[in-house]
């Protein structure tokens, strides 16, 4: 499982061709936290394959589509910031928006302490509403639908908060998408939403190519008169600068965008699917090299990230696995809010 | 006296001005209709929405999610069926959330049979309702309560089912809603829309006041001693009428008004007085929330009780027939009432 343990060995400075359209400080900001996420995701994949963890779903692979995300959102608490509506590969979004790795293990090993959910929801079903984060929900595609409603409200607020949902490609094929298409593109009250798409070309074990026949699943928004853009999500920095396009244009206009994102999923759907790793297009070893091929970041350099963050996520899961585990009887809690009684026994 | 819808509708008002309420929307919610049975009709923050029960359920969704207060209507029950899965998500998502989500929102949908609906206006919703943990679900049967239980609802900060009895939405209550002008004439010409051009029309709101139905509360609509028979919706005029026909204050009549919660205690109480009991709705009788409640007293009653709870609910067909004798021969009517409340009376333990 682990990745890029000679990634030096390949570097060719010489495949150095033209500038990168970042600044420096923000290349290695973008690698840190992809690094930072495969990392994370990595240690989630160990927890589960050593039975610390029921079930694990997750996002290698995304990596630069969610990192250039995360940084670009505006972060916080209300209508006034962006509201975040992700699918259960939203990991790397959260690094870049500063989550602590230990939140993610605490959430995969069900403990108490897990801020999410308190230990009741799988890995990756990130909830944080210290940033709008709303609860990630395992069926497919309803984000969609809820997105709306941030989204009006945003709109009722003249915010210049956005709402940014996510989402992947077998998932277009629901009924949620389209609805999401359709509200948010009325006349005269369109919506201020990011609607994007990580088209990895699988559901589960079903390829894209054989359910799809749209060339673009982001050209069904031409059909709403809605802005669209088909873009690498494997390139961190064209997806970086791609989503700083839209969002300004959505913060600027109120109007939607569907933007659909080529991304790799390199461990298949979820650990019921192995989660091995399967060969494809890696984002993080591509900038990685490309990064050192350019000289923005140095081979010891780059290996103590990885070094760094190996350790960090080591002593997370030792941390999480002290804290205690939900108790029984907290079954009953929070079912209503406040946790007002919910139990007709004690009707 | 206001009509049912007239008190829905008064009821929205009083939450957008006094309760934070900010959208009420659905399919015709919003002008020139102002709703099928015109219970949007007039309000300020009332929107219509693409013909799309999910995309509705989702906004409100969304909505709660911000911690603002919405009413979503889905115009007949019929049709809320495909939002199931939405709707398990609205009510587990303060849960699943550990307390990070509470989702104050209310969806509205008409309920049941009487209007000569047909397959699809005739559907009840009470039995699935009652299949959502984390919504608390309510049914009024008179406007006053309709009133009270709306503002109870759009005040709480969890999601509620709010089912109205279409049948009942032109029934006129015998009490007022606080506010509301004694003349009915008075009240129809204040906030009801003309027929046709009414696009200049604003509704005269009465200054109506604060009301609240507590939701988990019953009330007994009549007293009794020989029987306790407990309904809600619509079913609660055809239990008053065969608690009177019977007279002699035999038949206890309980309008549960809350589904979930329910008043357990107000039914104990009963039960334990009159020892025999009846339970009416009109969803289809195979996993039916009464046989819950049968269930119940049967498992902490048993002993105080001269014969067995009996569930008296529509039959497990899978739609209302439209002809009048296809109708009243698949939910229950008031001689179906009286006849089983005649064989519960009947038993000899």
């Amino acid at each position: 499982m682990a990745v890029l343990t000679n990634v030096t060995t390949k570097i060719n400075r010489k495949a150095k061709t033209k500038p990168l359209a970042l600044p420096k400080a923000q290349l290695l900001k973008l690698h840190d936290y992809m690094v930072k996420s495969r990392v994370l995701e990595d240690r989630l994949i160990k927890i589960y394959k050593t039975g610390e963890a029921y079930f694990w779903i997750g996002a290698p692979g995304e990596e630069a589509f969610g990192v250039a995300l995360g940084l670009l959102v505006n972060k916080g608490h209300g209508p006034q910031h962006d509201y975040l509506h992700l699918h259960y590969r939203g990991t790397p979004t959260l690094v870049a928006m500063g989550m602590p790795m230990i939140d993610s293990i605490r959430l995969i090993m069900n403990r108490v302490t897990d801020p999410c959910t308190g230990g009741r929801n799988f890995s990756n079903h990130y909830c944080f509403p210290k940033w709008n984060v709303v609860p990630v929900s395992s069926p497919i595609e309803v984000q969609y639908g809820t997105a709306l409603g941030t989204a009006h409200v945003q709109r009722r607020h003249k915010s210049s908060g956005i709402t940014i949902v996510t989402g992947g490609d077998a998932g277009t094929a629901e009924g949620d998408f389209a609805s999401c298409l359709i509200w948010a593109s009325r006349p005269g009250k369109e919506l201020p939403i990011l609607i994007t798409v990580q088209n990895n070309k699988w559901g589960i074990s079903t390829g894209y190519d054989s359910q799809h026949g749209e060339t673009y699943i982001a050209d069904r928004g031409k059909a709403f008169n809605m802005r669209t853009r088909v873009i690498d999500g494997n390139d961190p920095i064209e997806t970086y600068l791609a989503l700083g396009s839209e969002m300004a244009y959505i913060r600027k206009t109120g109007k939607p965008v569907l933007l659909e994102a080529n991304v790799s999923r390199l461990y298949g759907h979820s650990s019921a699917t192995g989660a091995n790793l399967i060969p494809d297009r890696d984002c993080v070893l591509a900038f990685e090299k490309l990064l050192l091929e350019n000289d923005v970041l140095r081979p010891a350099e780059a290996k103590k990230i990885w070094t760094d963050y190996t350790e960090e996520a080591r002593q997370a899961q030792e941390t999480a696995r002290l804290d205690a585990v939900p108790q029984a009887d907290s079954v009953w809690d929070n079912v209503y809010a406040g946790s007002e009684n919910a139990d007709w026994r004690k009707f | 006296m206001a009509s049912l819808a007239q008190a829905i509708r008064m009821g929205l008002h009083f939450a957008e001005e006094n309760l934070e309420l900010k959208d009420i929307f659905g399919q015709d919610a919003g002008a020139p209709m102002g709703g099928v049975f015109t219970a949007t009709q007039g309000l300020k923050t009332a929107w219509n929405t693409p013909l799309d029960e999910r995309g509705i359920i989702g906004m409100a969704t969304g909505i709660a999610l911000t911690g603002e207060r919405c009413v979503a209507e889905i115009q007949f029950c019929d049709y809320i069926f495909n939002t199931i899965d939405l709707l398990k998500i609205a009510g587990n998502t303060n849960w699943v959330s550990n307390g990070n989500y509470p989702m104050p929102l209310v969806v509205m949908t008409p309920v049941g049979a009487g209007i000569r609906g047909s397959v699809y206006h005739s559907h009840s919703f009470d039995a699935w309702a009652t299949r959502l943990p984390g919504w608390k679900v309510v049914m009024p049967s008179n406007s006053l309560d309709a009133y009270g239980l709306l503002l109870s609802a759009i005040a709480d900060p969890n999601p509620v089912l709010y089912l109205v009895p279409k049948a009942l939405m032109r029934l006129r209550s015998e009490e007022l809603i606080p506010g509301e002008p004694e003349d009915q004439k008075a009240l129809k010409n204040a906030i009801d829309a003309p027929i046709g051009e009414r696009s200049k029309w604003r509704p005269r709101w009465p200054k109506l006041e604060d009301y609240r139905v507590p939701i988990g509360e019953a009330k007994t609509t009549r007293s009794g001693r020989d029987v306790t028979v407990v309904s809600y919706g619509r079913n609660i005029l055809m239990c008053n009428k065969v608690a009177d026909d019977i007279g002699g204050g035999a038949v206890e009549v309980i309008d549960l008004r809350s589904l979930y919660p329910y008043d357990w205690q107000a039914i104990r109480a009963s039960v334990r007085r009159t020892r025999r009991v009846l339970f009416v709705n009109e969803d289809t009788e195979v996993t039916n929330f009464g046989e819950h409640l049968a269930y119940r007293v049967t498992q902490e009653l048993f002993y105080e009780i001269d014969a067995p709870p009996r569930v008296l609910a529509g039959k497990n067909l899978p739609g209302i027939g439209l002809h009048a004798n296809l109708e009243e021969n698949s939910v229950p009517q008031s001689h179906d009432i009286e006849r089983t409340v005649r064989e519960i009376l009947a038993e000899v333990p």
